[in-house]
């Protein structure tokens, strides 16, 4: 199966490893994997921040770099979601590109989506022997509905011990810009995602979103508490002969 | 002034939704919920508002209402059945809801889903004074009174009398919110059920 | 006497922070919301149908909005052959001087208010006081903030940041009547209210209220209330004004069997509030005057995207859910609509000329939790995402988000950015200066990588 991958800007720029990690997923699973290299980004941040036209921009390069493929794959349930979820309010129907949206949104998966629903693996193979929690972070729990998507892949991860995190489900103020927005509430959202974390004994606190790890991942950081955050497709993609780095 | 400010409101209005697309209003949802057993829901979710709720035989209504009610000066409705009709215990006639114990009354229907009776100002119902002043009321529901949910209640329920809903005693959730009994109406709800 | 909200300083960024720091009230919040929260996933859990009551809601609401000129008409005829009185308002200054105008029509000089949004909103209290009315809130929650001279911080509770033990002294301080043995047991405390209430119900001639439904078919109100004080106001006194929203109205006796199953499982959690009262025009011989009222309503009704926010029904379900509303709290809002409702409908009513009213559409991190919980389906990220692009925006911001969108959309000018940024990788440092402080003081940067993705993948891909 060829697929498309779609590294997402702030994984490109910040993150190479989990787009390593996701390559070398597909690709044992059987995928051939291509970039598209004249992706950018979704759009995500200026539509959210109030600059729809740039986002409208945005949105009609994502469709053009993106059409013809089977499917296009992406490790963020964020930029899944804008792309799913938003494109085809943002692109009103009618307008120039909203046929390229139609045609291109519903071909977009984030990552355990792809896996389980495309591909139909639950055991991807992966060892990782480890303490880890899984936070599903908003756009993943209530813009995609991954429901038990990751939970279902991380417990099939050899090694790997799985613990419930509290107040999972709550948001742990990321928010794109609003974190600087409004970094008062954000860090006192995160500060309690944070104490989460910590009562769960994790060594390494997991999500299908760099963008959220990024924040909770810096407040853990700034705290040295030693808790370490990775992607959800560095954990998939590690096995024995592989450690993830 | 108010005749103009009615037209401006009618003329902004039209002119906001000019070229909105029509609505479909789809009901799918129960109109009837499925029961097995009424008077043990609705008993159930009536004392689960701490409201305290007995099953009597229609036979043994009066007896009960004279045994529960013994002592209290009671405000008695126009229209209620004369057997639920307390004996004056005290000597002083039918009591006024502002210096009363309590109200004794029917209703007009109940739902067993939410635990709720609704009054009307029906026969046996009193005005919405009486039911509301006095600090006790005792509600004697008919078996044959209660329905499952809230759509067959409204569908019985006549819109032009005015009615109060009433799901167990006075409470407020103000205060952390917590349910809390014992506000303005009356502290205390009892519900006699009367099976056939 | 509560002061309004109107013309309040600052902007959300800071109340919020301020807000923050302060524990008792975060403590308060917590607790409150989260008690809340777990009521009504229990309740609503127990509805197999509540997918289809919402989506039934959702349409009844639009279908109101859509006919809203022919449901007003419908229902001012109806409250008119029942004997009631009809008054139209355009604005806050128009409904109080209609409802100042009856109350001096009567000779009286009290009113007794039941907890009423739409008169919060006008600010109709205030009014009254500069016509030599006294208003006095009957609420348990209204009645703290008016003693303790606060400002409410929820739709549905407004005294949601006071603890008992705050409420305990708010009464001994400023409740003449008040048992001096008082405790801080919540029964304690609502019966120090009932007391002292009592009286003033028992005398009052004139009560004003608002409505949670009209219902245009046959002019009937509803109120719903747990304490019983709003069947006090509404049944006792001979004249009775009640102030409603135009899109409070419903087309259909029937639609009720939807919104009170919909709004009692989202506010207080329950499968029935204790107490709902349902009067068509004068009732028991009540004058009965209803103030219908648009202030900035229609507006709203104009926005494709915005008029959504209309369809509320003032549960709250959506503050008592919010990560954001429960660090923040109400006041940081600045309006008597907090949370993510206030957030779609406070800069959509008021504009957003002032510096806060700009600032509350960026009050959300977007989660959606509000979302999934509105009764009436309204999609509040959605609509906050709208006025963002309708929010002014900051020059630096403006010109920031301008360059980010030219970098971005181009896979060469991004590919050169992202290699500056690794040449750099060395220099950043721990703490950034200026507006990007807001990230670096409370989190670590991530280590900028030796290559962006791309390049890797060309280089080995």
């Amino acid at each position: 199966m060829r697929v498309a991958l779609f590294i997402t800007c702030v994984n490109d720029t910040l993150f190479p490893g989990t787009g390593k990690a996701v390559v070398s997923l597909l690709r044992r699973l059987g995928c051939e994997v291509d970039f598209p290299a004249a992706q950018t980004c979704c759009g995500q941040m200026h539509v959210n921040t109030g600059y729809r036209e740039e986002g409208v921009r945005l949105a009609r390069h994502f469709t053009e770099v993106f059409a013809g493929y089977d499917a296009v794959v992406a490790p963020s349930g964020s930029c899944a979601a804008m792309v799913r979820e938003q494109y085809p309010k943002l692109v009103k129907p009618g307008s120039r590109g909203a046929a390229a949206v139609a045609a291109v949104a519903p071909k977009v998966y984030e990552l355990t989506e792809f896996l389980l629903d495309v591909l139909k693996v639950e055991d991807v193979g992966a060892y990782f022997p480890h303490r880890v929690t899984y936070h599903p972070t908003c756009h993943s729990l209530r813009g995609l509905r991954l429901g038990d998507r990751p939970a279902r892949l991380l417990r099939n991860v050899r090694g790997l011990d799985l613990v419930p995190l509290p107040g999972a489900e709550e948001c742990c103020g990321f928010g794109g810009t609003f974190a600087v927005k409004n970094p008062a509430v954000s860090s006192a959202m995160g500060a309690d995602k944070v104490r989460g974390v910590l009562d769960t004994g994790a060594e390494v606190l997991c999500a299908a979103d760099n963008s959220c790890l990024m924040h909770i991942g810096g407040m853990l950081g700034r705290q040295r508490t030693g808790v370490r955050v990775m992607h959800l497709a560095e954990i998939l993609a590690s096995t024995e002969e592989v450690k993830a780095s | 002034m108010s005749r103009s400010a009615r037209e401006d409101i009618l003329a902004r209005i039209r002119r906001a939704v000019d070229g909105a697309p029509e609505v479909d209003i789809p009901r799918r949802y129960r109109a009837t919920a499925e029961v097995g057993d009424l008077v043990g829901l609705f008993a159930e979710r009536v004392g689960d508002y701490r409201a305290i709720v007995h099953v009597v035989p229609e036979a043994e209504v009066p007896a009960r209402i004279a045994e529960i009610v013994a002592g209290r000066r009671m405000v008695v409705p126009e229209g209620l059945p004369a057997g639920w009709t307390p004996p004056d215990t005290s000597g002083a006639g039918p009591a006024d809801p502002y210096t009363a114990d309590g109200v004794v009354t029917g209703c007009a229907v109940a739902i067993a889903e939410t635990g709720t009776i609704v009054l009307d100002t029906g026969p046996g119902q009193g005005s919405r004074a009486q039911t509301l002043v006095p600090d006790y009321h005792l509600c004697v529901v008919r078996a044959d009174q209660i329905v499952a949910g809230v759509p067959e209640a409204v569908s019985r329920l006549d819109p032009a009398r005015p009615l109060t809903w009433i799901s167990g005693p006075s409470a407020t959730s103000d205060i952390e919110l917590n349910r809390v009994e014992g506000v303005h109406g009356p502290r205390t709800l009892e519900v006699l059920i009367a099976t056939a | 006497m509560s002061a309004t909200f109107l013309g309040m300083p600052g902007n959300f960024p800071k109340n919020s922070a301020r807000a923050v720091q302060n524990s008792q009230l975060r403590y308060n919040l917590r607790k409150a919301t989260h008690t809340i929260r777990g009521k009504r996933a229990s309740v609503v859990g127990e509805l197999p149908d509540w997918q289809e009551l919402r989506a039934a809601g959702k349409a009844i609401k639009d279908e109101t909005l859509r006919h809203l000129d022919r449901y007003l008409l419908q229902l001012e005829a109806a409250v008119t052959a029942a004997g009631g009185h009809v008054h139209w308002a355009r604005d806050a200054a128009e409904a109080n001087r209609i409802v100042a105008g009856l109350v001096k029509a009567t000779g009286e000089r009290e009113v007794v208010k039941v907890k009423s949004m739409a008169t919060q909103e006008i600010g109709l209290n205030e009014a009254l006081a500069a016509e030599g009315i006294t208003a006095y809130e009957t609420d348990l929650a209204e009645l703290i903030v008016q003693l303790g001279d606060d400002f409410p911080s929820h739709i549905l509770v407004p005294a949601i940041h006071r603890n008992r033990a705050e409420i305990r002294e708010i009464f001994l301080d400023r409740m003449a009547d008040a048992p001096p043995g008082l405790t801080d047991e919540p029964a304690a405390l609502a019966e120090a209210a009932r007391v002292h209430l009592r009286e003033r119900f028992l005398r009052s001639k004139v009560a004003v209220s608002g409505a949670n439904f009209m219902i245009a078919e046959t002019g009937t109100l509803v109120v719903l209330e747990s304490e019983g004080n709003g069947r006090m106001c509404l049944t006792l006194p001979e004249t009775l004004i009640s102030v409603v929203g135009i899109e409070k109205v419903l087309p259909t006796w029937r639609d009720l069997e939807v919104f009170l199953q919909l709004l009692p499982r989202s506010s207080t959690g329950e499968r029935m509030n204790p107490y709902t009262s349902t009067w068509t025009g004068s009732a028991e011989g009540q004058d009965f005057h209803l103030v219908l009222l648009d202030n900035g309503r229609t507006d709203v009704l104009a926005d494709e995207v915005g008029r959504q926010a209309l369809r509320c029904i003032r549960c709250s379900a959506c503050l008592n859910v919010c990560p954001v509303y429960e660090r923040a709290g109400g006041h940081a809002y600045g309006s008597v609509y907090p949370g993510p409702i206030g957030a779609i409908l406070t800069p959509q009513l008021r504009g957003m000329g002032s510096e806060l009213d700009a600032s509350l559409p960026y009050a959300s991190s977007l989660c959606g939790a509000c979302y999934d919980v509105c009764p009436v389906a309204i999609d509040i990220p959605e609509v906050l995402v709208d006025l963002r692009a309708k929010a002014p925006h900051g020059a630096a911001e403006r010109a920031g988000m301008r360059v980010a969108g030219w970098v971005l959309n181009d896979q060469a000018r991004l590919a050169a950015a992202q290699r500056a940024a690794s040449r750099l990788r060395g220099l950043v440092p721990r703490r950034l200066p200026g507006p990007l402080s807001a990230w670096t003081d409370t989190r670590d940067l991530p280590d900028i990588p030796e290559e962006s993705f791309r390049d890797w993948w060309e280089r080995e891909g």
